[in-house]
């Protein structure tokens, strides 16, 4: 065997797998979607525009994303701030908070499900404490605000520790003597966090980013059992025109507009927390 | 102890609770059967506790077959990663060869890309091809899904290991093959196991592509789904714990890696 041969045998399998596994179907949901009865057309996307579900399920998905993504970078930048400070215990106390990675999102949902149907776990709770008499409802159609509040608590309850794992994994980087050298010119502890911890975690913030924004607009289990079909998101209506109404075009379009989104917001943070190559570690 | 201390660990504990409380509390409802889902207010211990209900959850049609199918499906998705995703890592990592920054780039660009969603298509394709509806053919898409970590994960595990190590190898007449065999791979093992565990993971917890890859032969959480509906709470409940346990104890086995994986997947 040729030295020079070598790696192109060895990558070939998993390129070729990839090629057909990921970016075949890539072109054939495009194709999918863009085709009506054998023609190119743009009927999917108005079949798509003109349902009753569409525009809640566009509101619906920004609405949890834009919430839920701002949110989990916060608590989970926080968190990793806390470990850096626990001495004794670091190692279960991150393995606690590292659980729910393994976690689906249907099986989170089923979670708050529990604590939060109307005689779930936050009712007796609430029974308990004497703060009300009845079970209350939070995950009826009529109570839509709650109803997202569930669905957001239990994102961020599952979804938290993967930004945090990526976040602690970034930390583990920077080395200490930075804070310190900071520090010892006068920065109080703000200062060196916005100034110097922040920057140097950049690249990891924008991993961490990418990942769970297109995972969120991915959301489809825990929506559904929380919500069941009383809050579309994109996905779970791509799901219903796949399967209930069989309708494999309209799917492909929703599929179309997920993908965009994700590709865009990739790009969006690409470009926004763009490290120059010279600042790289 | 000063009070800014307290605060903190307070604080810190604040943050475990609502990790774990959340996971005894489904707990408590799947094991505590039609009774304790039904029961108001509910008690926070073990009141009804028994494990005939989980049993009993067992026994309905459908569940335990999902579940096997699910493990079934998981094993194939992690053999799949392993055998195409180590290879890969291998060669980024110990050679300079033309297309390799092609190759990281479209490994990246399923980063970018909800991979779940491409299952919409392959129904057809799977159908023409006798793969729909079989566990192989949810194990392809998932491992579409676990591949690119398998890669980039593997990559950095070969890369932390020093080449001088193999090149002593063949200094003293291993082949190549040899040298793999008996230098790199036993100090590669333990990080190759840990991918392998995740990829176990996203594959038993997928939820989209297999229900949409499946009918009748479909795993845990695509029968959960499809059940959703229509079986009460308590079944549900125990479906959930179901698809938890496995995964927290995964996680357990590889927290030593968790970190080292995710550092390096970050560039």
């Amino acid at each position: 065997m040729r030295k020079s041969l070598a790696p192109y045998l060895l990558i070939a399998p998993s390129a070729a797998f990839l090629a057909l596994l990921f970016l075949v179907p890539l072109v054939q949901t495009i194709a999918l979607g863009f085709q009506r009865d054998g023609a190119w057309s743009l009927g999917n996307f108005q079949t798509m525009a003109g349902d009753l579900n569409f525009s809640d399920a566009v509101f619906n998905t920004f609405r949890i994303v834009l919430i839920v993504v701002p949110l989990q970078l916060c608590l989970a930048i926080g968190m990793a701030l806390m470990l850096r400070h626990i001495h004794r215990g670091r190692e279960i106390v991150l393995w606690i908070w590292s659980i729910p990675l393994g976690i689906s999102d249907l099986a989170a949902g089923l979670v708050w499900l529990a604590i939060l149907n109307d005689r779930g776990y936050l009712n007796s709770a609430l029974y308990h404490l004497g703060l009300i008499t009845q079970p209350q409802s939070y995950l009826t159609y009529e109570t839509p605000i709650a109803l997202l509040g569930a669905i957001i608590l239990a994102e961020m309850w599952r979804a938290t520790a993967i930004v945090l794992v990526i976040i602690v994994a970034g930390l583990q980087l920077v080395p200490k003597e930075y804070a310190e050298a900071a520090s010892v010119f006068g920065a109080s502890p703000l200062q060196i966090f916005r100034r110097v911890t922040l920057p140097l975690i950049k690249p990891s913030i924008q991993t961490a980013l990418i990942l769970r924004t297109v995972l969120a607009f991915e959301m489809f289990g825990i929506v559904l059992a929380l919500g069941g079909r009383n809050v579309p998101v994109l996905v779970s209506e791509a799901y219903n025109w796949q399967y209930a109404n069989q309708d494999y075009g309209v799917a492909a379009a929703y599929a179309i507009v997920v993908m965009i989104l994700s590709l865009g917001a990739t790009l969006v943070y690409l470009r926004l927390l763009r490290t120059p190559r010279e600042q790289r570690t | 102890m000063t009070l800014r201390r307290g605060i903190f660990l307070s604080g810190v504990a604040v943050l475990c609770a609502w990790t774990l409380v959340p996971i005894w509390l489904i707990t408590l409802g799947a094991i505590g059967g039609r009774a304790a889902v039904d029961s108001w207010p509910k008690s926070f211990g073990l009141g009804h506790a028994s494990l005939e209900t989980l049993a009993s959850f067992l026994r309905i049609d459908g569940v335990l077959g999902s579940a096997l199918t699910s493990v079934e499906v998981a094993v194939l998705c992690m053999i799949f990663s392993i055998a195409l995703g180590a290879p890969a890592g291998y060669a980024l990592a110990r050679y300079a060869f033309r297309g390799a920054t092609t190759y990281r780039l479209m490994i990246l660009l399923t980063r970018a890309f909800p991979v779940g969603i491409l299952a919409l298509p392959l129904t057809v394709g799977f159908i023409h091809l006798g793969l729909y509806d079989t566990a192989i053919g949810v194990a392809l898409m998932h491992t579409a899904l676990a591949l690119p970590f398998a890669v980039l994960v593997s990559a950095s595990l070969f890369q932390a290991i020093p080449r001088e190590l193999e090149e002593a190898a063949w200094v003293f007449g291993c082949s190549p093959v040899t040298a793999f065999r008996r230098v790199v791979l036993p100090l590669a093992l333990p990080g190759i196991a840990a991918t392998s565990i995740f990829a176990f993971v996203i594959s038993w917890n997928e939820v989209f592509a297999a229900s949409v890859l499946t009918v009748r032969h479909r795993t845990l959480t695509a029968y959960l789904l499809a059940v959703l509906s229509e079986s009460p709470l308590h079944v549900q409940f125990a479906g959930g714990l179901m698809l938890i346990v496995p995964s927290v104890l995964f996680i357990f086995l590889v927290r030593r890696h968790l970190f080292s994986m995710w550092g390096i997947a970050n560039r």
